[in-house]
């Protein structure tokens, strides 16, 4: 991890290693024997989700960006089964601070798309923590089903997430935010929400 | 009554064209609302604007082998356009013969014969039946023709960019697509090999007409008060604005940018003359995006005086090249335009990646169209949602039904504001809604007359 640069201001760490570690990080974890038991790991991950979906719900989103590490994603692949994103495009792959742009716009009383803003409950799920060895970082797979209310509309968008976690300065923090969307590769309306 | 002319053919079972006098929805100035809300115009429309022009399909870069297909529609026909087992590029019908279940319902794969899930049939994909469970129990010949697939009777490309015809009495595609193809051209000359390939899509919809897209597709006027928040976040850590489309800031019709008309609905919104003609200018102005610092240090590493053109091959190209009814060529998108309901509308932004034609980029190619995708994301996020919000906002607006106008009236009247050019296109300063105007002088046309329509089942 490079700490030369400031991820807010430039994006240095978004590199091509990055993207190679990122794809195989998200490839094939979802196995029964990297399931984590320890307790304590497994309450602090699903403490740090929950968080987050209640920041989100609380409009809070200066204290959301907290949560992530200084250099993190948020990744809405555009495909069910997944996506490479240096060959596709995602329905969102941001970094730091192309998350700190989407806050920003959302503060300029002009976007027009959240205008009125969505109110939202994200309802989190089926939490599982893995781990595929003792100082690798933790994937926490969740289901979510998010209800939205917009300008006189309400809808349902459903689909899992995969929070890729590591410890810093004895902190859990999100490394990458992966929502997998049952309608991923489908026109979404407005899809001017974190999901 | 309905107003056919008497030199048409009668319509066909089914297809009426609505009874409005259609001077009275389109004037020079103004469109009644009824254009963006009325279910019979928009059923209408599906046939003489949708089967009597030509209607972009796909890129053949979505099927480049033979057997490959893709299913879209055309209006709302459900139709997979594919290469067949010879090469020959076909749009069919994808709806049995037989009782009319689709045949194929994936987006996109590879096929050379059709089974229908109902009762069976199969069919070659030159659309012709190849057979059908049981045949004894038929006292027909199923090799009559009428048991074929139908097929849009006319296909053609135009530099990778398919489009169909249901119109026997269309011109050629070339001649269709007139000096709108210049633009292309030069969209395209500007990668190597002078082509793209289309990547998958950032997909959108809004419960509005499809013409509120086509409407914006080269509005200059909206940009600085739609897109504000984009614009102030593009450049929120610029003391002056410089970056992305920052040439909106002031009064855009100072800018060197224009508008202009080329005929039979096409126009193009012309943002280059505002970036400097030389390599690296368009970097310079492109927003910030994920990996972009570490994207610039390597490119320019690795290709030292090389770098500004390929540092360009990720930026975007300031354009807007609008092919009526549907095809709108933006940036490096190929976006497409696809009616769902009078009020509901997909927005489908294909992205495209560069080609290493001649094997000049090497490994770089890889790092470009990677970044290039993330410059690709941006628009669509951050600018698109806030336009698709306008259009619904603009078909909630129209709910209300004595207050009849829509107005498109900017420029209009002011002497000196237009040069017309020797292909007789007309040009204008950036904001004017001249090209909303005569774009619904051609709707008026197709509409109040309605194109002669046939399919095809010979194959
Ligand atoms: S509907 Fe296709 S075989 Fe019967
Ligand atoms: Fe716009």
């Amino acid at each position: 991890m490079s700490t030369a640069h400031d991820p807010s201001r430039t994006s240095h760490y978004i590199s091509d290693t990055y993207y190679a570690d990122l794809v195989a990080a998200f490839g094939d974890w979802q196995r029964d024997e990297n399931i984590v038991s320890d307790p304590a790991i497994r309450a602090a991950a699903e403490a740090l989700v929950l968080r987050e979906a209640r920041l989100l719900d609380l409009h809070a989103y200066r204290d959301w960006l907290t949560l992530f590490a200084p250099e993190c994603a948020y990744w809405v692949p555009g495909r069910p089964e997944g996506s490479d994103p240096r060959r596709e495009v995602s329905v969102a792959f941001f970094d730091r601070r192309r998350l700190e742009d989407h806050v920003h716009r959302l503060s300029t009383g002009a976007a027009w798309s959240q205008i009125p803003r969505s109110r939202t409950v994200h309802a989190v799920s089926n939490v599982e923590v893995f781990r595929a060895g003792n100082d690798a970082p933790l994937m926490v797979r969740s289901n979510l089903m998010l209800s939205e209310f917009r300008a006189g509309d309400s809808r349902l968008i459903s689909g899992w997430c995969a929070h890729r976690l590591a410890q810093i300065d004895g902190k859990w923090r999100i490394l990458v935010k992966q929502v997998n969307l049952l309608e991923c590769n489908q026109n979404l309306r407005n899809p001017s929400i974190v999901f | 009554m309905p107003s056919h002319p008497l030199n048409q053919a009668p319509l066909p079972i089914g297809r009426t064209n609505p009874d409005y006098d259609w001077d009275q929805l389109v004037h020079e100035d103004r469109v009644h609302r009824v254009v963006y809300t009325a279910p019979d115009i928009f059923e209408a429309e599906m046939t003489n604007i949708f089967g009597g022009v030509w209607v972009y399909l796909a890129h053949e870069s979505q099927i480049p082998r033979n057997d490959d297909y893709v299913t879209v529609r055309l209006g709302l026909r459900p139709l997979i356009v594919l290469r067949d087992s010879s090469g020959k590029y076909r749009a069919l019908y994808n709806r049995c013969t037989h009782r009319g279940a689709t045949l194929c319902r994936e987006a996109s794969g590879s096929a050379k014969v059709f089974q229908c899930a109902y009762h069976g049939w199969t069919f070659m994909n030159t659309g012709e039946l190849r057979g059908v469970p049981w045949p004894e129990g038929y006292a027909s010949d199923l090799r009559n023709s009428c048991f074929n697939l139908a097929q849009v009777p006319r296909v053609e490309s135009y530099r990778g960019f398919i489009f169909g015809t249901l119109n026997p009495d269309a011109p050629a595609l070339a001649d269709y697509l007139g000096p709108v193809r210049e633009p292309i051209d030069e969209w395209l000359d500007r990668h190597p090999g002078s082509r793209v390939v289309v990547r998958d899509a950032n997909r959108l919809k809004f419960h509005g007409n499809w013409k509120l897209a086509y409407d914006n597709s080269a509005d200059g006027y909206h940009v600085k008060f739609s897109h504000r928040s984009l614009l102030e976040m593009e450049n929120r850590f610029k003391a002056d604005n410089e970056k992305g489309m920052s040439f909106y800031k002031d009064h855009p019709d100072d800018a060197p940018m224009y508008v202009r008309y080329f005929g039979n609905g096409h126009h193009f919104k012309d943002k280059r003359p505002n970036v400097e003609k030389r390599p690296g200018a368009l970097w310079e102005i492109e927003g910030l995006a994920p990996g972009m610092e570490f994207f610039e240090e390597e490119i320019r590493k690795r290709l030292g005086e090389n770098a500004p053109r390929a540092l360009d091959l990720a930026s975007s190209e300031p354009v807007n090249i609008n092919v009526f009814p549907n095809l709108l060529i933006l940036g490096n998108h190929i976006q497409v335009i696809e009616p769902v309901s009078v009020t509901e509308t997909n927005t489908t932004w294909y992205a495209t990646a560069v080609v290493d034609e001649d094997g000049d980029l090497g490994e770089t190619v890889d790092l470009i169209n990677a970044f290039r995708m993330r410059t690709q994301e941006g628009f669509p996020a951050f600018g698109e949602v806030d336009d698709a919000t306008n259009f619904e906002e603009i078909q909630r607006g129209l709910a209300a039904p004595e207050d009849e106008w829509v107005y498109m009236h900017r420029g209009l009247g002011i002497p000196g504001r237009f040069t017309t050019g020797a292909d007789g296109s007309i040009t204008g300063p950036a904001t004017d809604e001249v090209f909303m105007r005569e774009t619904f002088k051609e709707w008026k046309r197709l509409m109040a007359n309605p194109p002669a329509i046939e399919i095809r089942r010979e194959v």
